[in-house]
C-alpha cells in the first residue's frame, strides 16, 4: 500500500520514539482529538513508545460516539414509517438507543441497509421507488461533502423518496467548548488530518492563540502519529504554541475551495447536541431551505415530535469523550459494558475509545 | 469514521473514477478534485476523493524523518 507502508516503518517509528523521549522534559497531557487517531494509537501500541511523563487522552472526535441519544432515538423512530428503508454507515448499526438499536429493529423486520457512501443511499432510493429511503447523516467535516453531494445528486434527479437525518457536526466549535470549560488540562492537541483536508489548518489557529495549546495536524499511520507528537513536544520545549501541519502530503493551505463551496451550498450552521458536551451553538449542519424537501426532520416532523426524551443510562461515554475518564477506568468497562453488550456508542463504534481499549489494551 | 485510504486512480470518466488499493477497486467521485489524472493517488472517504496525496510532499516528510533519525544515531 503506497503512502501507507512507508509510514509504518519500524526503524523510523523507534527513532522518532527515542527523539520524543529525549525532548520530553516534564509531564504533559496530549489529546488525540480524532477517533481514528485513538484507534491507530491503540492498534499500533503507540502509548508504549512514549515516555511515562507523556500522557495521551482521547477526545470528542468519534462522530458516532458524540451523536446524542435523542438523535439516535429519532433515527430509530423513523423506521416506523410505512415504507421506510433506513440507510446508515455500518458503525451505527449496533449503537444502543434508549430502548432498541438498528440491529434489533432490523431483526424485527425494519428495512436497514448499511451503505459505504451517502451516494449509495441515493442509489437505494432510485432502485426502490416504492420505499422511502432515509439516510443517517453522521460525521464531521470529512464526511459532510459526501452527504452534500448525495443531496445534490438526489435534487438533480428529482428523487422524491430520499431524505437525510443530518446529525453532522463541525469540529472547531466542539474544541472551543471543551478547552474553554477548563475541565480537561492538555498541553497539546493532535488534530484530525482528514477533517483538516476539508477545512484547512487555519480553522484551528484559535487554539494556540486563545488557549496557548500546541497543535499538530497529522495523519493516521504510526509514523504520522508519532511525528505529530514530536512536533508538539518540540513546541513545548520552546514554549511555543502554533498549529504545525505534519501531514503535508494530504493537507494543504488553504483548504480545498470546492469542498468549502459545496458545504456552504447544501448546509447551514445550526445548534447541535453533542453527547458529553451538550448543546453547542452553530456546531451542527442542517439543510438549506433549497434542499428542505430532503430534510427528514421537516418531512417527518410530526413523528419526530412524538419521540420520548432519551432515557438516562449508566453509560459514561460523555466523560470519556471529554477526556476526563480513561476508558479502562470506567466502572462499567469490561463488566457491564462490552462490545457484545454495549451500554453506549464508545464501546461499539469502530473508533470509539472504549472499543479501542477493549480490543487492544485490556490487561 | 474519518478513515480515508490512499488509492491509485486507474480510470476516469467525468466526475467518476475507479481507484485501486491492494487489488481492491472502488468507485470514487472526483467532484472536489477535478484536476486529478490516471495514476494519481487520492484519499477516498465515503465514496468521495477528499484530497490528493502529493508525491513530493510525501517524500519530503520521509527525507526529514531519515535525517532526524540520523541525528539521533
Amino acid at each position: 500500500m503506497k503512502y501507507s507502508e512507508e509510514y509504518r516503518d519500524r526503524e523510523l517509528v523507534h527513532k522518532l520514539s527515542r527523539q520524543i523521549q529525549e525532548l520530553t522534559s516534564g509531564p504533559a497531557t496530549l489529546m488525540e482529538v480524532c477517533g481514528t487517531h485513538t484507534m491507530a494509537v491503540a492498534r499500533f501500541g503507540l502509548k508504549s513508545l512514549l515516555p511515562p511523563q507523556l500522557k495521551l487522552v482521547s477526545g470528542p472526535g468519534c462522530p458516532v460516539c458524540v451523536t446524542a441519544q435523542e438523535d439516535i432515538d429519532a433515527f430509530l423512530a423513523l423506521g416506523s414509517r410505512p415504507q421506510a428503508m433506513l440507510a446508515t454507515f455500518g458503525d451505527m448499526v449496533r449503537v444502543p438507543g434508549s430502548t432498541t438499536s438498528l440491529e434489533r429493529e432490523r431483526a424485527r423486520g425494519v428495512q436497514v441497509r448499511v451503505v459505504y457512501a451517502p451516494l449509495d443511499a441515493v442509489t437505494l432510493a432510485r432502485e426502490n421507488p416504492q420505499k422511502e429511503v432515509i439516510f443517517f447523516g453522521v460525521g464531521f467535516e470529512t464526511t459532510m461533502p459526501a452527504t452534500a453531494l448525495a443531496v445534490k445528486v438526489a435534487a438533480a434527479e428529482g428523487l422524491k423518496n430520499f431524505s437525510i437525518l443530518s446529525v453532522h457536526k463541525t469540529m472547531p466549535a466542539a474544541l472551543q467548548v471543551l478547552l474553554g470549560s477548563g475541565e480537561v488540562k492538555v498541553s497539546g492537541l493532535l488534530l484530525p488530518g482528514h477533517v483538516t483536508t476539508i477545512i484547512g489548518p487555519e480553522a484551528f489557529s484559535f487554539i494556540p492563540q486563545k488557549f496557548h495549546i500546541s497543535c499538530a495536524v497529522t495523519g493516521f499511520e504510526p509514523v504520522d502519529v508519532l511525528l505529530g507528537v514530536y512536533a508538539i513536544v518540540c513546541q513545548l520545549a520552546d514554549n511555543r504554541a502554533v498549529v504545525d501541519n505534519v501531514y503535508i502530503r494530504a493537507v494543504k493551505t488553504p483548504a480545498n475551495p470546492r469542498a468549502q463551496a459545496l458545504l456552504a451550498e447544501v448546509f447551514r450552521p445550526e445548534d447541535a447536541t453533542w453527547r458529553g458536551l451538550g448543546v453547542i451553538p452553530g456546531s451542527g449542519a442542517g439543510l438549506r431551505e433549497e434542499f428542505a424537501r430532503f430534510d427528514a426532520r421537516q418531512r417527518c416532523a410530526e413523528l419526530l415530535a412524538r419521540v420520548p426524551p432519551a432515557k438516562p443510562s449508566a453509560c459514561r461515554c460523555g466523560e470519556v469523550l471529554r477526556g476526563t475518564l480513561p476508558a479502562r477506568d470506567c466502572p462499567q468497562f469490561d463488566r457491564t459494558c462490552t462490545p457484545s453488550q454495549p451500554l453506549g456508542p464508545c464501546m461499539v463504534s469502530s473508533e470509539g475509545a472504549c472499543a479501542a481499549a477493549y480490543k487492544y489494551e485490556r490487561e | 469514521m474519518c478513515l480515508a485510504i490512499p488509492m491509485r486512480i486507474i480510470e476516469i470518466e467525468g466526475f467518476r473514477a475507479v481507484a485501486e488499493v491492494d487489488g481492491v477497486r472502488r468507485e470514487a467521485r472526483l467532484d472536489l478534485l477535478p484536476e486529478v489524472a490516471v495514476g494519481d493517488y487520492i484519499l477516498v472517504h465515503a465514496g468521495l476523493a477528499i484530497a490528493t496525496v502529493d508525491p513530493e510532499d510525501a517524500e519530503e516528510t520521509l527525507t526529514f524523518l531519515r535525517q532526524l533519525a540520523d541525528e539521533v544515531q
